[in-house]
């Protein structure tokens, strides 16, 4: 055993703050301390001195006032005496809309690209490589505008439609296909339990609620009895079932009608209308997302060694139990964490609307309300909010998903 | 014995068979078909598919290109030389070129400048982008900025001169004073290079932007492609250095570094470039001094820079992540202080294994530089939305605008990108 | 200065543009160059053509205020805005006057804080449609598409006019004209909406223009003219009195063509105010003499710059109308020169 002796007490010297590694840091923290708030000072007297030479002040009280303009595409009630706030409001919901649209769309095309990009199948796998190239190396700003190009000068207008003898017409009689958007038959209930549609729809929706914990069960059930006795019940049947029988019955008892658009006035009237814009900048967002998607795919299921493939055929599993219970569920350890920043992505892209008239957040608040009452700095401040928050919570989400699938190392 | 063979066997061979070509179903073309493009139904079907996509592709579009008129002045007289038929009237770009290129205000007799600008700008990156090449090139991309700067600009040489001068002031103060101690030579090195720009500014005679050797161009007069590349190669290069910086403070155990880093790198990645564009369009004049006016490039440049550095520092981030944390103990083990290990262990290591990173952002930044259009600079994009497409003669000409630009963009940025898978397989083999 | 000398060096570029805070008109003057914001392109009213010359009638305003103070007329640098950056631009000192057909409205002058000098040209929001759709009137517009410019007046004017009549239309907004034409043409929108003259020089530019009809309706007031910023009413004189000057001169008869023998003296001492041969006018403004000669030389007076530009002779063709002097029923009534 050796004495520890104290090292003799030194005094302190100006110079430690540089060359004593315990200060050291403080020094270097202070110093950045005094950096920024010098920054923030000079920036922010430059910025009270402009407002008060323009006379202009920060407040929030625009966002109270009626807003005086129209929305095209609104997912809550809203016209031109409601407030700029519920202005900013049906952007942002129109903002979600799109965006959660485009996500779903973007991994479909992601995930087809993707796994066809790897078929022996040469002609495919090089017609994929040559679609991800192509949209992953041309801005998606070109991309939006060529297809909403495409959906306004080769679509024809609802004029194409009229007369006796009309130059387009509707497909199937019940789907019309304009250059102001895509018009679809609307479902609605002749004699639903509620008077109001939107009710109706929430029964259908707990409806298959039900459904979906029933089929849960089932198949708990199934891997329960399979445990126990090496023999896995066909369940396929039954789950259809449950799926299928309430929602059939539902419809029926309803009433199920379709509301098909006609050409009345200027436009088509009934049914559902998919305005163009929404249709360039969803289907732009996710043929060019797809694209990335899909090398993400590619490099997930490249990335699980052969071995595994092997391994799990000797132990005698079915190709498409391989691929269910060991492939798959490595890949997409590899695949999610890429997958969701490309969702977030979208998102931010999404505000790229503003360069088809779509009136999404940065269209409402960032564009009309901004031009019309010249609040500059509050609008784009309340803009970078909004997508910080979703950011925020997109990635919070990812840490989560991070956490639940990371390896459990020992 | 020869006899009683030759009755009682009917034929013998002489000699052995020549092995015979494998039946025409397993050897060449049609093996590789039936191989590659017919080896199962769904497969047949899937190349069938294929085909007819590309059939229709081909079948719209060939004719259109073909027939592309390439001499007219006007759409109407476009449409009269094609006759109803169909066909691209591609004379809006040989007449439009340089708008395309250049935007419609850069002096038409200093287009070689930019030219030049450009050339000079491989030879200042072939260095950087490929480690063969003698390493003396790098002194020529470090004077390569300053000579960019004054080509495409013009005006006094002594700015960039001077701008030069500071830079090589603060080296040499670093070289002397950053063996004794890091923290004196950087500290140092930022001194020396102010004062050399105080001096050289005030020095600077005020007549000498008037009859200087390239005329003056102001960056309002920026347009095209050109601006584009212009944008994202000056926004590239300034977010490095800055990328690693927060990178580095982000790993730092000081807490206040280290979270000043984290708010910006998120928050810088948590908004659309499209807000940030429209802070330097609408918002950022309001953070300069009242008496000065700082113009909309600069502007969009400060905030682009802003938005690829936090890519940038995430990209470096996970090359700092990815390295041994042996390379960490071992350089603190020899005893080499942070700045030392950094220069000498730690980044030229993640340097190497974030490049494919960092080409990937720079591709994506350079699409976006597109964004500009939005905040009505005229960019390629602002170009064609803007003055050729409100013009009375090409009123109406969009495939033939808008397939250019793609395409444009496709080749710079699939140069790029194979160029980032190049070097990905080369870097494969030294670490690993 | 010192302080642009410090900031030009360390932003190594010089790219930031030291202005001294004196008043824009020395800062013009110290520069040699007026900026002018301008649209991104109407044409008839402020258009870049092959070569990157701008022109048109916006634009003829800029050059008369640019020969006016710095004695060129080709000494400006056109800034191009959108709907939204064109304020900004204005507020922040980037551009020193806004002629960009922007309507005059009391919350543009009082909360936005800009000073109109004066209008340009009086007009009002009207509808185009296609002649084939067969609507002769604005109220007959029940469930169209609209396309409209956003960040404009005209937006709130086309919400208000339908909700007084109540009927329902369904908007769609446009950045750009050029956008607006294509969504036009290609039928995406029943009906263009914007001032009438802007409806004007956007059916001049279209291939079969007679296809296209522009509705009696006109269903707001659109006074459109120059804009300084609040508060510097030195500048904010020189570019009224210059588009004063471009008016009077048609009142009393003075035009390019004889402009030469009218600023020699004439017995109306009206005109000998203003092209300085009597008093001191110009000195008052803090210019010379010549400065309403020069002005009037850049693009000829105010009836000139119309026909040259906007009027019935050109493929916009617009009548003078309301823009004709006051003398002859119209609006145009420039204060005297004295």
């Amino acid at each position: 055993m050796t004495i520890l002796t104290d090292p003799p007490k030194e005094s302190f010297r100006l110079s430690m703050l540089i060359y004593d590694t315990r200060y050291r840091s403080l020094t270097f923290q202070a110093i950045t301390a005094a950096v920024l708030a010098l920054c923030i000072w000079y920036l922010g007297n430059n910025l009270i001195q402009n407002l008060r030479a323009a006379g202009l002040n920060i407040a929030f009280d625009f966002l109270g006032d009626p807003s005086g303009y129209d929305i095209n595409q609104r997912l809550v009630e809203y016209d031109s005496q409601s407030t700029h706030a519920r202005a900013a409001l049906v952007g942002l919901l129109n903002t979600v809309l799109v965006a959660f649209l485009a996500c779903v769309t973007a991994t479909v095309f992601g995930v087809i690209a993707g796994v066809l990009r790897l078929s022996n199948n040469w002609l495919v796998s090089k017609l994929m490589a040559a679609y991800v190239e192509i949209f992953r190396n041309i801005p998606v700003l070109i991309w939006i505008i060529i297809i909403f190009t495409i959906m306004t000068a080769v679509l024809p207008g609802p004029r194409a439609f009229r007369g006796d003898d009309p130059a387009s017409s509707m497909l199937f009689g019940s789907f019309a296909f304009t250059n102001r958007g895509i018009y679809t038959p609307m479902p609605w209930f002749e004699s639903g339990f509620f008077a109001s549609a939107s009710l109706n729809w929430l029964v259908v929706l707990a409806g298959l609620v039900v459904s979906w914990i029933v089929s849960r069960r089932i198949t708990a059930w199934a891997t329960a009895k399979q445990e126990a006795t090496g023999v896995r019940p066909k369940t396929m049947l039954p789950v259809l079932a449950v799926w299928l029988v309430p929602f059939l019955v539902l419809m029926l008892v309803m009433g199920l009608t379709w509301e098909i658009p006609a050409l009345k006035g200027f436009n088509f009237q009934g049914g559902i209308k998919i305005g163009g814009p929404l249709i360039a900048l969803w289907f732009a967002l996710s043929i060019y997302t797809g694209a990335f998607i899909a090398e993400n795919v590619r490099a997930g299921i490249q990335a699980i060694s052969k071995g595994q493939t092997e391994a799990a055929a000797a132990l005698g599993l079915r190709p498409r139990r391989v691929m269910n219970l060991v492939v798959l569920p490595q890949a997409l350890r590899v695949i999610i964490p890429p997958l969701i920043s490309q969702y977030l992505n979208i998102t931010k892209n999404s505000s790229l609307a503003i360069a088809v008239g779509y009136a999404d957040i940065t269209a409402t608040l960032g564009g009309i309300t901004l031009n019309q009452t010249g609040r500059a700095i509050e609008s784009v401040l309340l803009l970078m909010l909004f997508y910080l928050t979703a950011s925020l919570l997109i990635s919070f989400g990812m840490n989560l998903y991070n956490a639940s699938v990371k390896l459990k190392e020992r | 014995m020869s006899d009683q063979t030759s009755t009682s066997v009917a034929f013998v061979a002489k000699d052995t068979i020549p092995p015979s070509p494998p039946p025409g179903r397993e050897t060449g073309i049609v093996k590789w078909l039936r191989e590659n493009l017919f080896s199962n139904i769904p497969n047949s079907i899937l190349t069938i598919v294929s085909l007819y996509v590309i059939f229709i592709v081909l079948k719209n579009t060939m004719p259109w290109i073909v027939n592309g008129v390439w001499t007219t002045s006007s759409l109407s007289q476009c449409r009269e030389v094609l006759n109803g038929e169909t066909g691209a009237c591609f004379s809006v770009l040989t007449e439009r070129w340089n708008q395309l290129l250049y935007g419609f205000k850069y002096p038409v007799d200093q287009y070689w400048r930019p030219n030049l600008a450009l050339l000079l700008m491989i030879v200042a990156a072939a260095p950087v982008l490929f480690f063969d090449l003698p390493r003396k090139l790098l002194l020529f991309t470090a004077v390569y900025p300053f000579l960019a700067y004054w080509l495409i600009w013009g005006g006094s040489v002594y700015v960039p001169l001077i701008a030069l001068l500071g830079f090589v002031a603060a080296t040499v103060v670093f070289q002397t004073f950053g063996k004794g101690s890091f923290a004196i030579g950087f500290f140092g090195a930022i001194v020396a290079a102010f004062v050399v720009w105080m001096v050289g500014g005030a020095l600077i005679p005020e007549t000498a932007s008037e009859n200087a050797l390239l005329s003056p161009v102001p960056s309002r007069d920026l347009g095209g492609f050109m601006l584009n590349l212009m944008l994202g190669a000056t926004c590239v290069s300034l977010s490095l250095p800055i990328g690693i910086v927060l990178a580095l403070g982000r790993q730092s155990d000081m807490p206040l570094i280290k979270w000043v880093c984290v708010i910006f790198i998120e928050f810088v990645r948590g908004v659309p470039l499209i807000t940030l564009l429209f802070v330097a369009s609408v918002m950022l004049s309001y953070f300069f001094p009242p008496e000065s006016s700082v113009d909309l490039f600069l502007r969009v440049v400060i905030m682009i820079t802003m938005f690829a550095s936090a890519y940038i520092a995430e990209v470096i981030r996970g090359g700092l992540a990815a390295l041994p944390k042996g390379q960490y103990e071992a350089a603190d083990s020899i005893g080499l202080a942070y700045p030392q290990a950094m220069r000498l262990i730690i980044l030229p290591q993640a340097l190497k294994i974030s490049i494919p990173g960092i080409v990937n952002v720079a591709v994506g930044l350079f699409k976006d530089t597109t964004l500009v259009s939005v905040i009505s600079m005229f960019d390629l994009v602002g170009m064609i939305r803007g003055p050729i497409l409100a013009s009375t003669e090409w009123n109406g000409v969009y495939w033939e605008l808008l397939g250019f630009a793609a395409l444009l963009f496709f080749i710079v940025c699939y140069g790029i990108s194979q160029y980032s898978q190049w070097l990905e397989r080369r870097l494969a083999t030294d670490h690993r | 200065m010192k302080k642009s000398v410090i900031l030009g060096a360390l932003t190594v570029a010089g790219l930031a543009a030291g202005a001294a805070a004196a008043g824009t008109l020395d800062d013009v003057k110290a520069r040699g160059k007026l900026n002018c914001g301008v649209t991104t392109g109407l044409v008839g009213f402020a258009a870049p053509d092959a070569n990157g010359n701008w022109d048109g009638f916006d634009v003829g305003v800029c050059r008369a205020v640019a020969a006016a103070v710095l004695g060129d007329p080709n000494a400006v640098e056109f800034v191009p805005t959108t709907g939204k950056t064109r304020f900004t631009a204005l507020a922040s000192g980037e551009i020193d006057m806004l002629a960009r057909n922007t309507t005059w409205t009391f919350s543009r002058d009082v909360d936005l804080k800009f000073e109109f000098v004066g209008v340009n040209y009086y007009d009002g929001q009207g509808f185009m449609i296609p002649k084939e759709l067969g609507v002769s009137s604005a109220k007959e517009l029940d469930g169209a598409t609209v396309c409209i410019q956003t960040g404009t007046t005209t937006e709130l004017n086309l919400a208000d006019f339908f909700r007084a009549n109540n009927i329902s239309y369904e908007p769609v907004p446009i950045e750009t004209n050029a956008e607006a034409q294509q969504q036009f043409l290609a039928g995406a929108c029943d009906v263009y909406t914007t001032d009438a003259s802007g409806l004007a020089a956007t059916r001049a530019t279209f291939e079969n223009p007679g296809d296209y009809a522009v509705l009696p309706e006109i269903i707001s007031k659109e006074p459109l003219g120059p804009l300084v910023r609040h508060g510097d009413n030195e500048w904010g004189d020189v570019v009224r009195w210059t588009l004063n000057a471009l008016i009077a001169s048609e009142e009393l008869g003075v035009t390019s063509a004889n402009l030469e023998e009218m600023a020699k003296g004439t017995s109306n001492p009206e005109i000998n105010r203003m092209m300085g041969t009597e008093g001191s006018l110009g000195e008052m403004l803090g210019l010379d003499a010549d400065w309403a000669k020069r002005a009037i030389a850049a693009g000829g007076n105010y009836g000139e710059l119309f026909a040259k530009n906007i009027g019935e002779e050109t493929p916009v063709g617009l009548a003078r109308g309301l823009n004709a002097q006051w003398k002859n029923g119209g609006l145009l009534y420039s204060p005297p020169f004295r």
